[in-house]
């Protein structure tokens, strides 16, 4: 561990996100979790503890916390997700873990037809305070129905809150703003994410390798500039937040000062943050994993394109995922994936 | 007068069927289903399964494969039920634990490899095999069965659909629908459970509280049927039972095969954090290939012999596979953009081309 400061602690993602979860369970007793293997081995008591799920998120939890708030379920998620609606509309604040965002087919109604909208149809009597943990990306060799981003789908709905850390600070400080929100959030965490630590030394913010110990919150709705520079604007979401860093990293060695937009919430939209730094760089280059057709990546172009087209000197590009399945292949899904190469020549293609 | 409520007895769970016990007796006054080259047949499909499995987690641990689920300890629910399907009309539907079952239709084995190896080859299935794809998403290939038990009945024909799955897609709404669906059109489906104990690392226990599946059955308006997992031969004879029904056009019935997971749910599990070894042991003791095995050999049909012998082929077809495979050319860049829709549209073609460019070089092999 680097001796930089005093009380560094660099988390994990995985480790952030758990100490976010232990955290809200000890300060609300009306937050519980539920999902398949949460628990995990609850076949054996002394063993109860050893799974957490296939990210470790809920590891040890349900030794702190007991069975009754830390449940594993039968593998049926609209049962579980549309308990977690029910409980939330009446007093509890239920976490419930979506293995993998691809399935969420199986529990759509659940998700965009009453958890986004029960606070609209009843005229505002109703809370949702549901929080959706769910994982998302490609680049683990797991093949097209566990690898999707689809945040975008979510997006689409309005009173569904979307937001994506892009690294231990972000998730930390948006699971406990999304426990704590009053309306649906879902937290998109990238798999190829959550094994790792914060990404600065240097820095002691967002940005940096340090994660805090006390509860803190990221709000809901904003976008953190991760990255300042002066020639172009980079939007990364979740992961591509870190193919962007990279990316600028190399530009600066060409020369070019690159600014980092980590979007982090998707829905609602930090428009504000957004706009003033394609302003300020008058170019743009968006990268997102997601496919790219009625994307995010479309949203915030057309964004970019109607509310700052007289200060852009090129058309906003877009570095997405083609518009096919992601492929289980492993070199195919190198090629895939959008990377930094890719975003440097986007970008050296609109600074021309 | 005061109405009394009717509640129903709830159901106790059934023992399950067997015919054949660890030491490979048949039961008294039984006699078996399959005659002895039939469970020869079967019992080499059950060991090359078992042979390719652990040849695949070794590549799988040298980075080679990527992940998959191995079958061991379920080869006689998997065999039991695949030798009452007749390859030349029947469908089958595989969630992913079911690799001899689909060999023994006629899926290829070096598709099974490419399969694990990602290539995009490794999903075709050949025309005239009468094998549905794997099935990840769970319990969504239930109701494809009763899509395909339905319309061969619609078609007069005689096939029928099995189905696999597991204890933990036995939760999801799909398998209620599809149940339900097929006992009201009376689809030719054989709804083939492998309970093998666990739903990665939940329990059968946290899946449901009712004593068992299998008496989910009656109340869809179909017989259920719970049987010994571990026993080809039981396996075998409830499954041709249900076949035959079906084709008479008795619709469907859902069988409940007791089995064990011998190891990882996947490649990517670790069970030793969550299964008693204590618990292991004892299904290691019902081992359903050894069960056979002792059968046979008061036959006079096996023999250490033989087993060498067997081994020693069956290595050699597990090389033959992998050596078939190799001759696949490896994925192309281009491929990405392939099957996407029956043929490549304009904008995806627009993309490709790009991309091609892009990925410097052209449409290289990536391999
Ligand atoms: C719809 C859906 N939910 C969750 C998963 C994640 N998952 C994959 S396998 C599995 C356990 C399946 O258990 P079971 O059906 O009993 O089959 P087994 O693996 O034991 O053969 C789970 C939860 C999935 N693939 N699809």
């Amino acid at each position: 561990m680097s001796e930089t400061r005093e009380n560094l602690r660099a988390l994990t993602f995985t480790q952030a996100v758990n100490e976010a979860l232990r955290q809200e369970m000890e300060r609300d007793g009306t937050v519980f979790i539920m999902g398949e293997d949460v628990a995990g081995g609850a076949g054996r008591a002394d063993f109860e503890d050893a799974w957490g799920g296939p990210f470790r998120l809920t590891k040890g939890l349900i030794g702190e916390f007991g069975p009754d708030r830390v449940r594993d379920t039968p593998i049926s998620e609209a049962g579980f997700i549309g308990a977690g609606v029910g409980a939330a509309a009446t007093g509890m604040r239920p976490i419930v873990d979506l293995m993998f965002v691809g399935f969420f087919g199986v529990c759509g109604d659940q998700i965009m037809n009453n958890a986004a909208k029960m606070h609209y149809m009843f005229g505002g009597k109703v809370g949702v305070p549901l929080t959706i943990m769910t994982s998302i990306g490609a680049g683990t060799n797991s093949a097209a129905q566990h690898s999707e981003t689809l945040y975008s789908i979510f997006a689409h709905f309005p009173g569904l809150k979307c937001v994506c850390p892009s690294g231990p600070y972000s998730a930390k400080g948006l699971h406990i703003a999304a426990i704590r929100d009053d309306d649906p959030v879902i937290v998109f965490n990238h798999a190829l994410l959550m094994g790792r630590r914060g990404a600065n030394v240097e820095r002691d913010d967002v940005y940096g390798l340090h994660v805090p110990e006390d509860p803190y919150v990221l709000p809901i709705g904003k976008s953190l500039v991760a990255r300042e520079g002066a020639d172009v604007t980079l939007i990364g979401t979740g992961y591509t937040t870190l193919v962007c860093c990279e990316a600028a990293a190399q530009l600066a060695e060409q020369g070019y000062s690159a600014e980092v937009v980590d979007l982090l919430s998707i829905s609602p939209l930090d428009e504000e943050t957004i706009l003033e730094s394609v302003m300020k760089t008058r170019k743009v280059v968006i990268v997102d994993e997601d496919y790219p057709r009625c994307s995010v990546a479309s949203d915030l172009s057309a964004l970019v394109a109607e509310e700052a087209f007289d200060y852009l000197d090129a058309p906003p590009k877009r570095v997405t995922a083609p518009h096919t399945p992601v492929p289980y292949s492993q070199p195919l899904e190198a090629l895939y994936l959008p990377n930094r190469e890719r975003v440097v020549s986007a970008a050296l293609s609109v600074l021309a | 007068m005061r109405v009394e409520p009717q509640f129903l007895p709830s159901t106790e769970a059934v023992e399950p069927i067997r015919l054949l016990d660890e030491a490979g007796r048949l039961a008294p006054g039984a006699e078996a289903p399959l005659d002895p080259s039939r469970t020869l047949e079967a019992l080499r499909f059950m060991m090359f399964g078992r042979a390719f499995d652990a040849r695949c987690w070794s590549m799988q641990r040298q980075g080679r494969l990527g992940t998959f689920a191995p079958i061991t300890g379920q080869e006689a629910a998997i065999m039991g039920s695949a030798m009452a399907a007749d390859p030349a009309r029947d469908w089958l539907v595989p969630q992913y634990r079911e690799l001899p079952a689909l060999l023994r239709h006629g899926y290829p084995v070096e598709r099974v490899v490419l399969y694990r190896q990602g290539h995009p080859a490794g999903g075709f299935v050949p025309p005239g095999v009468r094998v549905m794809p794997y099935q990840v998403s769970l319990a969504a290939q239930l109701p494809h069965a009763v899509g395909i038990g339905w319309g061969m009945k619609l078609q007069a024909q005689s096939g029928v659909a099995m189905v696999y799955f597991g204890d933990g897609a036995s939760s999801e709404g799909d398998f209620h629908e599809s149940c339900n669906l097929a006992g009201i059109v009376d689809a030719p489906v054989i709804f083939l459970l492998q309970n093998n104990g666990w739903a990665i690392s939940t329990p059968r226990s946290i899946q449901t509280a009712g004593s068992d599946i299998a008496s989910r059955a009656p109340a869809y308006g179909f017989p259920g049927v719970s049987v010994d997992g571990n026993d080809l031969m039981a396996v075998y004879l409830v499954t041709a039972q249900a076949v035959e029904r079906a084709r008479q056009g008795g619709g469907p019935t859902l069988i409940e095969a007791h089995t064990y997971r011998m190891g990882a749910h996947t490649t990517a599990d670790d069970p030793s954090r969550y299964v008693d070894p204590e618990t292991e042991k004892g299904w290691a003791r019902r081992d359903p290939i050894l069960r056979v095995q002792r059968y046979l050999a008061q036959l006079g049909e096996w023999s250490e012999d033989r087993d060498a012998q067997w081994r020693k082929e069956i290595e050699a077809d597990v090389d033959d596979a992998f050596e078939r495979a190799s001759r696949f050319p490896p994925p192309r860049a281009s491929d990405l953009y392939e099957h996407v829709f029956d043929e490549v549209t304009p904008a995806l073609a627009r993309q490709r081309r790009w991309h091609l460019q892009e990925a410097a070089g052209g449409d290289e092999e990536t391999g």
